[in-house]
């Protein structure tokens, strides 16, 4: 199998890769996949055409790659289908299209087995060599791609592409060579924390469910990933299924448990078809069902679709919904690794962790605990989004800055505004400020200073953004998700919006924020499941950090981001009013009035009415000489 | 028995039983709403929050969810534990102003004043009636329906609650009763469920005592004598 993968990732000719994961496709990677097809049949070149997962460059997508014997691969940016036909062609001709280049590659890391695939390069074609190459660019240069090894570099369709870069080896290690008990005393030795936000120790907790009574166990993958913003397991699964359920099949083998399920979100159509051919292709070579390659181990993998609602990525609710009952968490002080699904004990993690376990079996415990700080493990994968040059999915190190990551991965804040605030963790992290940017990302050092690590979900946010608006926004997302079952989430994410509402619109009192933060408290407090537990961070990190922006509104019924609308006041300068009229045309309230120039009169400058304005800054927009103020 | 204690005095539960129903046996008062001994707790409401520690840690938790466990200390009247119940009680009279007793609760817990918008709700989502249908009679005519602030109980797409039997029990377990039955004549109906049912004569007495459709469906399931259905409870003892 190997050899036949390895036959078709490093073919004897030109091979061209497309990335067309979910935010590749989104940019029109299909287009370009179509418009090269077409190319190369018409010419029937000698080019083999092929399909990955998205390679993390989401602000360059659709990205594709040139990969020939003896040259150095070649990775382009924004590519589109009408410049399809001259990439090819200018490859034909040993040249490069310079503008759309990214980076360049002489060699790749297979971080499964530690090995080297060297390309051995002979020449060079024209154009590449002030290329970067794939670790100078600055945007990959501080990751470390653990979880993403395979994303970008195999077509996810083919298993045999991801055996022949290391895969499954790890699987025949542990089923042969390893008693369970040792598995998870290497995953504990690891120091592998649970990626979908909680951080717990993965291997204790596959401990309790291996100690835990009972004939039938099972295994489940949390593939519900339901943050706004975040995409980090859809990309694994788009780019990278079988790397989850090898980590499934090791995890099903050190528990005890012959039936598992990956419940994934019915919102990812490309990463449900994905796993669909995965899981049948290893069943068909024998990784997976009766007797799993002759070992006498079984287990089957079932593909559950979520019913579409954001807490069914707690635990226990995601449980009940694969049972068929409403997707409501329930008191879990007797853990799910005793009485789970169907009361039997089960072993949820979510997809990245499953798919760090491979390597962690492959290169051991030791190499995997070198990575990271003291108490978090690894690598993590974020997806860095909001007012940042380079947005995009990004694997580093644990332990790394905030400031690492929005400057020297993200590259910063666009158009040469000022960073304001970093928001962690999804719709329930908190949002952290610039004194706090040179934090070491670890689980332990979010959560104390009133944040998360979440899932893995990262907003970054500058002096347009208002504070308080940002806590309105997420407060709104939550009281519309939280299921509804305890008063203190239903009733307190509401009022928090509610509250938070009357601020930005005017109406806020001093009292309010001590109102707020009561609300916060009993809200953490006294919910049931960590949806409520986390649901107040935007609030209270907000107030924290950023009380001058709350006082702001409040007293001086001011924002000072000019984003909440109703505090502003639309003025024009009569020194600088041009008496043009386009303001007045634009209003749709007509609430400006003034006399046009022409070309016989003068004209007078615009006035806004305050009364009929309706602060929808049409007229800012409409304004061709900058005579609109906001205030 | 499994020993531990309340508020300090040495209390006993019996294994699978929750903290509150321990509480209220040993008279230790703890306010609660969407607590019933027939049903399974849920833990819906937040108003028995008691403080539990447990190996070292304490942790606010409700009592009618948290099992009995050897050697856990419960305490019920901590400050943390009666700001957290104050904020509850006040969340639930703003959703349902009206109510009298949710205003004595309130008051009882030192609530007096709603900082919040009052609504004009009369339900307060505690879910007693849907797991009483459930779990007690077994019919299954009304859930909750929709998600955080949208959620309410309510029969299969606001309809008819077609699989009631009118039997009344939702109306006996509500604890601030907006469930409302009426019988004119022969027929009862169940108000908030828009359900109205023929009622059945007592061959004895001649009353009208249950609706047919709940005596069929008793029938279909109890495996008693035909004629059993067709006295009233009264007359039959």
């Amino acid at each position: 199998m190997r050899e036949v993968g390895l036959k078709t990732l490093y073919p004897g000719t030109t091979k061209i890769s497309v990335g067309m994961a979910t935010c590749g496709l989104s940019t029109g990677a299909g287009k370009v996949y179509d418009a090269i097809q077409k190319e190369v049949e018409k010419g029937k070149l000698p080019i083999r055409l092929s399909q990955t997962g998205c390679i993390g460059f989401c602000q360059r997508e659709p990205v594709v790659d040139i990969l020939e014997p003896g040259k150095p691969r070649i990775f382009y940016q924004g590519v589109t289908p009408e410049r399809s036909a001259e990439l090819v062609h200018q490859w034909l001709e040993n040249k490069v299209v310079g503008d759309l280049l990214l980076c360049k590659m002489e060699r790749e890391d297979w971080i499964v087995d530690g090995k080297t695939k060297d390309y051995s390069i002979l020449q060079t074609p024209s154009g590449v060599d002030g290329t970067p190459l794939y670790h100078q660019v600055p945007f990959y240069g501080k990751q470390l791609k653990i979880a993403l090894r395979n994303c970008g570099f195999i077509n996810p369709d083919s298993i045999e592409e991801y055996v022949a870069r290391g895969g499954y080896f790890s699987l025949c290690k542990a089923l042969f060579d390893m008693k369970p008990e040792a598995i998870i005393e290497e995953v504990k030795r690891s120091g592998l924390r649970g990626r979908g936000g909680a951080g717990f120790p993965t291997g204790n907790k596959w401990e309790s469910a291996r100690r835990a009574k009972g004939d039938r166990k099972f295994i489940l993958c949390n593939a519900d990933e339901g943050d706004p913003g975040a995409y980090m397991d859809r990309s694994v699964l788009e780019g990278d299924p079988h790397s989850v359920i090898e980590g499934m099949i090791i995890g099903a083998y050190a528990i005890g448990a012959r039936e598992g399920f990956i419940y994934v979100r019915d919102e990812y159509p490309l990463a449900i078809k994905k796993l669909r051919i995965a899981l049948a292709e290893a069943e068909k070579v024998g990784l997976l069902g009766e007797n799993i390659l002759g070992s006498g181990f079984s287990l089957k993998i079932n593909l559950f679709r979520g019913g579409g609602a954001f807490v069914c990525g707690e635990s226990t609710a995601l449980m009940a919904s694969i049972e068929g009952s409403v997707g409501e968490p329930r008191a879990k002080h007797i853990h799910t690794t005793e009485s789970g699904l169907w009361d039997k004990p089960s072993n949820l993690n979510n997809v990245e962790t499953w798919n760090n376990v491979p390597i962690i079996i492959s290169r051991g415990a030791d190499w995997y605990s070198k990575i990271g700080t003291e108490g978090s493990k690894g690598t993590k994968v974020f997806s860095v989004v909001g007012k940042v040059n380079n947005t995009g999915l990004v694997e580093v190190p644990m332990g790394i800055t905030l400031r690492e990551i929005v400057y020297d991965v993200g590259g910063g804040v666009p158009e040469g505004k000022k960073f304001k605030a970093v928001q962690t963790g999804g719709p329930s992290g908190g949002c952290i400020p610039e004194s706090l940017l040179n934090l070491p990302v670890d689980f332990d050092r979010l959560t104390e200073v009133g944040s998360m690590m979440g899932s893995g979900g990262m907003i970054v946010m500058d002096e347009s953004t208002c504070m308080v608006d940002v806590a309105k926004y997420f407060m709104n997302f939550l009281k519309d998700e939280s299921c509804g079952k305890c008063t203190s989430c239903r009733e307190g994410t509401k009022r928090m919006h509610e509250i938070l509402t009357e601020i930005t619109e005017g109406r806020g009192t001093i009292d309010h924020i001590a109102l707020l933060e009561e609300l916060g408290w009993v809200t953490a407090e006294a919910s049931l499941c960590q949806l409520g537990g986390t649901a107040p961070n935007p609030v209270l990190s907000t107030i924290r950090y950023f009380r001058d922006e709350y006082e702001e509104h409040i007293i001086h019924k001011r924002c000072p981001a000019k984003v909440c609308r109703a505090l502003l006041k639309y003025r024009i300068l009569s020194d600088v009013c041009i008496s043009c009229g386009r303001c007045a045309k634009a209003c749709p309230a007509e609430a400006i009035t003034g006399k046009q120039k022409t070309k016989k009169e003068k004209g007078k400058p615009f006035k806004i009415d305050q009364k009929k304005c309706i602060k929808c800054g049409m007229c800012l927009e409409a304004c061709k000489v900058e005579a609109v103020e906001v205030e | 028995m499994i020993p531990f204690t309340i508020d300090g005095q040495p209390v006993e539960g019996r294994e699978n039983g929750n903290i509150l129903e321990v509480s209220l046996d040993a008279g230790i008062e703890i306010p609660h709403l969407c607590y019933h001994e027939s049903v399974r707790p849920y833990g819906a409401c937040r108003v028995c929050l008691v403080e539990v520690a447990r190996k070292g840690k304490t942790r606010l938790t409700t009592a009618c969810t948290y099992p009995v466990l050897e050697g856990i200390k419960v305490s019920t009247k901590t400050e943390k534990v009666l700001r957290a119940r104050r904020m509850m009680i006040e969340l639930i009279l703003a959703m349902c102003p009206d109510d009298k007793l949710i205003q004595d609760m309130a008051g009882e817990m030192g609530v007096h004043e709603v900082r919040f918008k009052k609504e004009e709700k009369d339900c307060i989502l505690c879910g007693l009636c849907g797991r009483v249908c459930e779990e007690v009679v077994g019919a299954n005519a009304i859930h909750f329906a929709f998600r955080g602030d949208r959620r309410e109980m309510i029969p299969p797409y606001q309809a008819e609650a077609m699989s009631c039997i009118a039997c009344g029990a939702c109306v006996v377990a509500c604890p601030v009763n907006v469930i409302k039955m009426k019988e004119e004549g022969d027929e009862r109906t169940i108000i908030r469920w828009k359900r109205t049912l023929k009622m059945k004569k007592c061959k004895v007495c001649g009353n009208y005592f249950a609706p047919w459709f709940q005596l069929e469906k008793f029938k279909e399931q109890a495996k008693l004598s035909k004629d059993f259905f067709d006295i009233c409870y009264t007359c039959r003892t």
